[in-house]
């Protein structure tokens, strides 16, 4: 494969984790999954990688020449303080945030002149911080949203309400039908979003994001503002959904991040701080003084209990 | 067959097994076509609208006739304010371009078939909302608001700057086509008298009104309608579902325009007077008041507001000559009325009469639902 040639790796990177779930050992009763509408894609190079990222708002430097990889069979945490830059990292990612410096590649190939709307396209999907639904489309309405590159009929079968349009459409909601269905969802297809729990809008979103089946899932604070019992069960999802593609997860709750991530990188300051497996973070010193450093020690990496506190 | 029907509401696995079992039935089957639905709909539209022209006054002819400029104008512009998000201060320009394009087109020797007129006048105003719509996109609110407005304000100051062609002041006079010798003997055959121009005309726009309505009714249910809303709702996480937000608003716009160039065709030959008067910024906000009385984004909402403000203006201009102001002063209490109706609308009823309706009926379904879980 590639060079290895991130700097704070410190040899620590080793993907293959004890606990490290594969496709044997899932028992969810959920787990029935959508079917892959991207036969031929995989060819083992798998593989993101971000080098020297820099982005500068203004003075400020929200990243500072980070680097980080992940492949496909793992999840790579990404944890730091508030405002560390880790929905930065995202926004760059996804195209959204020009980076100053730095380079990213994407199955062996770099993403140069990366737009948005061009991500789901490349197998990358996202969830957003908070929900990010769109409030006036039944949640069913809303996953299909998700297939939005999958759709095959044109405008003129649409204008026309020719066959093939609606044909198309019902492929859609099936497809959608049975991501909401792995997320345990499907009972809310015809309902709105605002008028759901906020966990369920969670798992909805979860829902949009997957029924692509992207090779690259990038998860903003999934676990923000969800129960317990719940989070349980997004670390469970998540551990499955390693097996099928890579990964990163952002997130404050660090008994998620600890008991899921292969790897982590933290970030302080749009530094990366530290990077290695959950139990070297838990042990690094760098990355207590960090959390320690940040007055409402939120993070709870000492206790790993903390409340979700979102905006 | 009711089986169909529900099914449309409830989106699960089972509606391949009907497909799949014959006799569940051809109506059933039909039903679920969209194109179906929708033909069937405004077929029996047509007939009750034929009923209504051929039974009621020539005043109320007349304004029938009027709505027909109206609907599909306001159904393009709920489309794109209520769907998209994008508010446009600009569509009454717009219907002035294909009311112009129309007028002219009609005022050659030997005119074009007219069928071929009203394709190029909704071309040309769909081609300038193409080029509005570029701009639009990357325009928020007050901004897209004020861009629009200059469209309102400058496309009739064009009509006085190339007054040989387009009249200036006074305007161009149409003469409206006339039914095929065909259409004009059937009709007399089956209602027994001859058809006058004014009922040809208010025909002729109703089929052009349901037309509209059809194909608008056709993208709203569709990945079009759904793609819309989205980035109405959520441009950031309309992109990374992969829509391509300038495109969508683009396409909205253009949509839109299309629309109104019907709308505007219909009013030159309604009217018969292309004038820039037609055309000033208050036929742009007279649109817009329909649609939110109507309800934002819906095209029933479109041709509720479109029939209140057609019939409520005649009603307070003569509530106002009665009341004792002079003809001018009478002319001004529709524009007032409007603006009051709106403010009430606004306050009372902000999701339009369409909306506060359905929302009232899923918040019980809702509730029921909860109910039923607990
Ligand atoms: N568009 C922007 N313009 C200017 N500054 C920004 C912008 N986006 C982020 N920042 C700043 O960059 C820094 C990193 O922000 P970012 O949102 O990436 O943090 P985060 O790690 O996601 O925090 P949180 O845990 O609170 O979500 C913050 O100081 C933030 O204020
Ligand atoms: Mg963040």
């Amino acid at each position: 494969m590639q060079q290895q040639q991130v700097p704070p790796e410190g040899g620590a990177g080793s993907a293959d984790r004890p606990g490290s779930t594969q496709l044997g050992t899932d028992s969810e009763p959920g787990s029935r999954r959508v079917e892959t509408g991207s036969g031929g894609r995989a060819s083992g190079g798998q593989r993101f990688e971000a080098s020297g990222i820099t982005v500068r708002f203004g003075g400020l430097t929200a990243l500072n020449d980070v680097s980080l990889h992940v492949e496909q069979g793992e999840v790579l945490g990404v944890i730091g303080p508030n405002g560390a830059g880790k929905t930065t990292l995202f926004n760059v990612v996804c195209g959204f945030t020009k980076p100053n410096e730095g380079s990213l590649t994407w199955r062996g190939e770099p993403l140069v002149g990366l737009r948005p709307h061009k991500l789901a396209g490349l197998g990358i999907a996202r969830t957003l911080q908070g929900v990010g639904l769109f409030a006036g489309l039944t949640v069913v309405e809303n996953v299909m949203t998700g297939l939005h590159a999958h759709a095959k009929a044109g405008f003129l079968s649409a204008l026309l309400a020719l066959p093939k349009s609606d044909r198309d459409e019902r492929v859609l909601k099936e497809r959608a039908m049975a991501a909401l269905d792995s997320v345990g969802a499907a009972g809310y297809a015809g309902r709105y979003p605002g008028s759901l729990p906020y966990p369920v809008q969670k798992r909805v979103a979860l829902a949009r994001a997957l029924v692509l089946e992207p090779d690259l899932l990038l998860l903003d604070e999934p676990a923000g503002g969800v129960g317990h019992d719940d989070m349980d069960e997004l670390g469970e999802t998540i551990r499955h959904l390693s097996g099928r593609m890579a990964v990163m997860l952002v997130e404050h709750h660090m008994d998620l991040v600890m008991s899921v991530c292969d790897r982590i990188t933290v970030l302080d300051f749009g530094k990366v701080i530290a990077n290695g497996t959950p139990a070297e973070i838990r042990e690094n010193p760098q990355v207590l003084a960090a959390y320690l450093g940040d007055e409402d020690d939120d993070s709870g990496l000492a206790d790993a209990d903390s409340s979700p506190q979102e905006a | 067959m009711s089986d169909a029907l529900t099914q449309t509401n409830k989106p699960d696995e089972k509606s391949l097994a009907t497909e799949g079992s014959p006799q569940s039935g051809r109506a059933g089957g039909l039903l679920r076509s969209t194109l179906v639905r929708h033909v069937g709909l405004m077929l029996l539209a047509l007939v009750g609208i034929s009923l209504l022209l051929e039974t009621v006054s020539p005043f109320r002819v007349s304004q029938l006739g009027e709505l027909t400029y109206f609907i599909p104008a306001v159904a393009g512009l709920t489309v794109l304010t209520g769907l998209n998000g994008q508010i446009s201060l600009g569509h009454g320009a717009l219907m002035a371009v294909a009311a112009y394009t129309t007028s002219v087109l009609l005022d050659q020797e030997s005119p074009l078939p007219f069928a071929l007129i009203i394709l190029i006048a909704v071309a040309i105003t769909a081609l300038v909302g193409a080029l509005v719509g570029a701009a639009a996109a990357r325009l928020h609110g007050p901004y897209l608001a004020g861009a629009t407005l200059a469209l309102a304000v400058g496309v009739p100051g064009l009509a006085l700057y190339f007054e040989e062609t387009l009249g200036g002041e006074q305007g161009l006079s149409v003469s409206p086509p006339r039914a095929s010798p065909n259409f004009a003997t059937f009709m007399a055959d089956v209602t027994g008298e001859s058809l006058s121009g004014q009922k040809f005309t208010a025909y002729l726009g109703w089929a052009l009104s349901l037309l509209v309505l059809l194909l608008l009714s056709n993208l709203v249910v569709s990945r079009y309608g759904r793609t819309w809303r989205a980035v109405r709702d959520d441009e950031v996480a309309a992109e990374l579902a992969g829509i391509n937000l300038g495109r969508a608003r683009v396409l909205a716009f253009v949509v839109s325009a299309a629309c109104a160039g019907v709308g505007g065709v219909m009013i030159a030959i309604i009217t018969r007077l292309t004038a820039p008067t037609t055309f000033t910024l208050v036929l742009s906000i007279t649109l817009l008041v329909a649609i939110v009385i109507g309800g934002l984004g819906s095209l029933v909402g479109a041709i509720i507001g479109s029939l209140i403000v057609v019939f409520l203006r005649p009603f307070v201009t003569d509530l106002g000559a009665e009341g004792g102001l002079n003809a001018a002063q009478a002319a001004n209490v529709a524009p007032l009325v409007f603006g009051i109706v709106l403010i009430l609308v606004m306050l009372l009823a902000p999701r339009g009469l369409v909306g506060s309706v359905r929302f009232a009926y899923l918040t019980r379904q809702a509730a029921r639902q909860a109910k039923a879980q607990r």
